[in-house]
């Protein structure tokens, strides 16, 4: 990527889990193009393994980026990927519509799952905001967290190559 | 159970009953008339939210035929139905066992 010319604030150190611990369970509503209804990241395992993509709320830059780069590489047709930010279900729509993004996005407007992984990022400037700081986790059909990302700065973006590799993985 | 009708098996609510699925958008009355009946008549149910546009309401259509909603499907009975008073009716007809006092 070509060099940023903006200010970088690095992120304190965070107690979020690692690879080898069991991914923590929640339940929101799932959006995809047409509808959302509640779902459990358990359901979603049962099924198989998951790629949860914590991102920016929709429209801000970072995760419009992050996921142009998810469909460019195809990760969609390995495995199945869901997205989380605090966006609204509206927001998500036409993020999944704007974006052609094949994967579904949680949304969690109170920010309870990224507190509960331990990756809450307190917005500088916007009082009372807060959003999931930039992470991502490949999770096994066993709940077992295999590989994990947590952005130590912001604005930052996953290392889509490890991530790639730790798909292949699976 | 083989003198119960149909109408009384599915309203064995004691965990044999499937839960349905409630496609529903946000603030419509004629939703809320549904959900009130199925929370009256403490049936289990999924709620699935869509598009306020009618013309985007695809999923409704594959499964009702119609773009309208509220819709339900009934796994228990096989009914997928449209409007809210044909489902209020179909609900009371299917799992109102005279009880829902209790």
């Amino acid at each position: 990527m070509a060099e940023l010319d903006f200010e970088v604030v690095e992120l304190d150190e965070t107690d979020h889990p690692a690879e080898g611990d069991e991914a923590p369970d929640f339940t929101r509503p799932l959006v995809d193009s047409e509808q959302w209804h509640d779902v459990a990241l358990s359901e979603l395992l049962d099924e198989g393994p998951v790629v949860l993509v914590f991102h920016s709320m929709d429209g801000a830059f970072p995760a419009t980026y992050a996921w142009n780069e998810v469909r460019d590489r195809g990760w969609t047709d390995e495995v199945t990927v869901v997205g989380c930010s605090i966006s609204t279900p509206y927001e998500h729509k036409r993020l999944i519509a704007e974006r052609g993004i094949d994967a579904r996005l949680f949304s969690d407007p109170q920010n309870g799952v990224a507190e509960q992984y331990g990756i809450v990022n307190d917005l500088d400037g916007m009082r009372g905001v807060a959003e999931p700081r930039p992470a991502v986790f490949v999770i096994g059909d066993d709940r077992t967290i295999e590989y994990a990302w947590v952005a130590s700065e912001w604005p930052d973006f996953p290392e889509y190559d490890d991530v790639e590799a730790a798909i292949g993985a699976l | 159970m083989s003198t119960e009708s149909p109408a009384t098996d599915a309203a064995d609510r004691t965990g044999t009953t499937e839960r349905l699925t409630l496609y529903r958008l946000q603030a419509c009355p004629f939703c809320e008339r549904v959900v009130r009946r199925l929370d009256e008549l403490d049936i289990a149910y999924e709620s699935r939210f869509v598009e306020p546009r009618h013309s985007d309401r695809d999923v409704v259509k594959r499964i009702s035929g119609k773009r309208t909603v509220p819709a339900i499907v009934d796994p228990n009975t096989g009914v997928t139905m449209s409007e809210s008073a044909n489902i209020v009716a179909y609900l009371d007809g299917t799992y109102d066992d005279g009880d829902e006092a209790a």
